[in-house]
């Protein structure tokens, strides 16, 4: 099977079909119990207290931030070299996802900001590279809409996103490059994670369940961008005609 | 109730926990709706244009 298989966008409609209700439930039966552990089983942390509880949004919302780009900028890659038909289409789709999950990881880490550093922002490298993470995303959406032909849009998005791409590694290892407020990783990380099991586990309920989001949410809109691709067609044939 | 007011109160901390939950759910459930929303109507809008072709006697694209 080559990697042209699934590039059949009938073949990818009929697949996404049967995918999408499935990765929807996963969703909403993780996310139940993902935040019934993370509010009421999770024990409230010796220094930190209950505000500990917010890590249980806000560090699954900033991997799949990292996670939602690096997505988009591989699709993206993988639409220039190898004009993949589908794959622009995924890079588009996965982009207001990782946007709205940068947004919420600001915003959260923000709120446990206030009680524990005792400031909502401070200016420093993880902070900062989090903050340009989510001007990228809106900048390759922009530049999506600015552009009138969809072939010229995808392309020039690609190379922004291709561009951006540096900010990864960058916010990933900001904590042990430069001195900051934000405490360093504790899950993945070279020893194994620094954290109980009791933490751990929500933790990782959570991660999945922003996972299976962001399948049911990709196909979604792959699916919509591909119908909205076919009327442009139609209406193209139409006119020529 | 006593426990159920002692979970609410987050050891003191509920002005920042529950916006913190809140705001996640929030985004998440709006993103989810309004993605689902435009999925659909680009499904009845595609349904609708091609049974305009079929009823006009053209060919399936």
């Amino acid at each position: 099977m080559s990697i042209h298989y699934f590039a059949n966008p009938a073949r990818f409609t009929r697949l996404a079909g049967r995918i999408q209700p499935w990765a929807g439930g996963l969703t909403a039966v993780l996310l139940l119990i993902g935040l019934y552990m993370a509010l009421v089983e999770a024990p409230a942390d010796y220094q930190q207290g209950d505000t500990v509880r917010i890590m249980f949004v806000h560090v699954p919302a900033a991997w799949m931030a990292m996670f939602c780009y690096t997505f988009l900028a591989v699709a993206s890659a993988v639409a220039l070299i190898w004009r993949h038909p589908l794959a622009d289409l995924a890079a588009k789709a996965s982009a207001p996802i990782g946007a709205s999950f940068t947004f919420l990881a600001l915003v959260t880490g923000s709120i446990w900001g206030k009680p524990m550093w005792g400031t909502w922002w401070v200016w420093d490298a993880r902070l900062t590279s989090v903050l340009i993470l989510f001007f990228l995303y809106l900048g390759y959406m922009a530049l999506w809409e600015a552009i009138e032909d969809g072939q010229k849009a995808g392309k020039a998005a690609a190379v922004l996103a291709l561009v951006g791409a540096v900010n990864v590694p960058i916010i990933k290892f900001s904590v042990d490059w430069w001195n900051t407020l934000h405490q360093p990783a504790s899950v993945l990380r070279m020893d194994g994670p620094a954290i109980h099991s009791s933490m751990l586990w929500p933790l990782l309920i959570m991660a999945l369940a922003f996972k299976a989001y962001f399948v049911t949410l990709l196909l979604a809109r792959m699916r919509m961008e591909l119908n909205l691709r076919r009327i442009r067609a139609m209406r193209l044939a139409e006119r020529t005609s | 109730m006593g426990n159920m007011e002692q979970f609410l109160s987050m050891g003191g901390y509920a002005g920042f926990i529950w916006p913190a939950f809140g705001i996640v759910l929030i985004v998440m459930a709006f993103l989810w709706i309004a993605s689902m929303r435009s999925w659909r109507k680009s499904e009845q809008a595609l349904a609708s244009l091609r049974q305009h072709r079929r009823q006009r006697g053209d060919i399936e694209e």
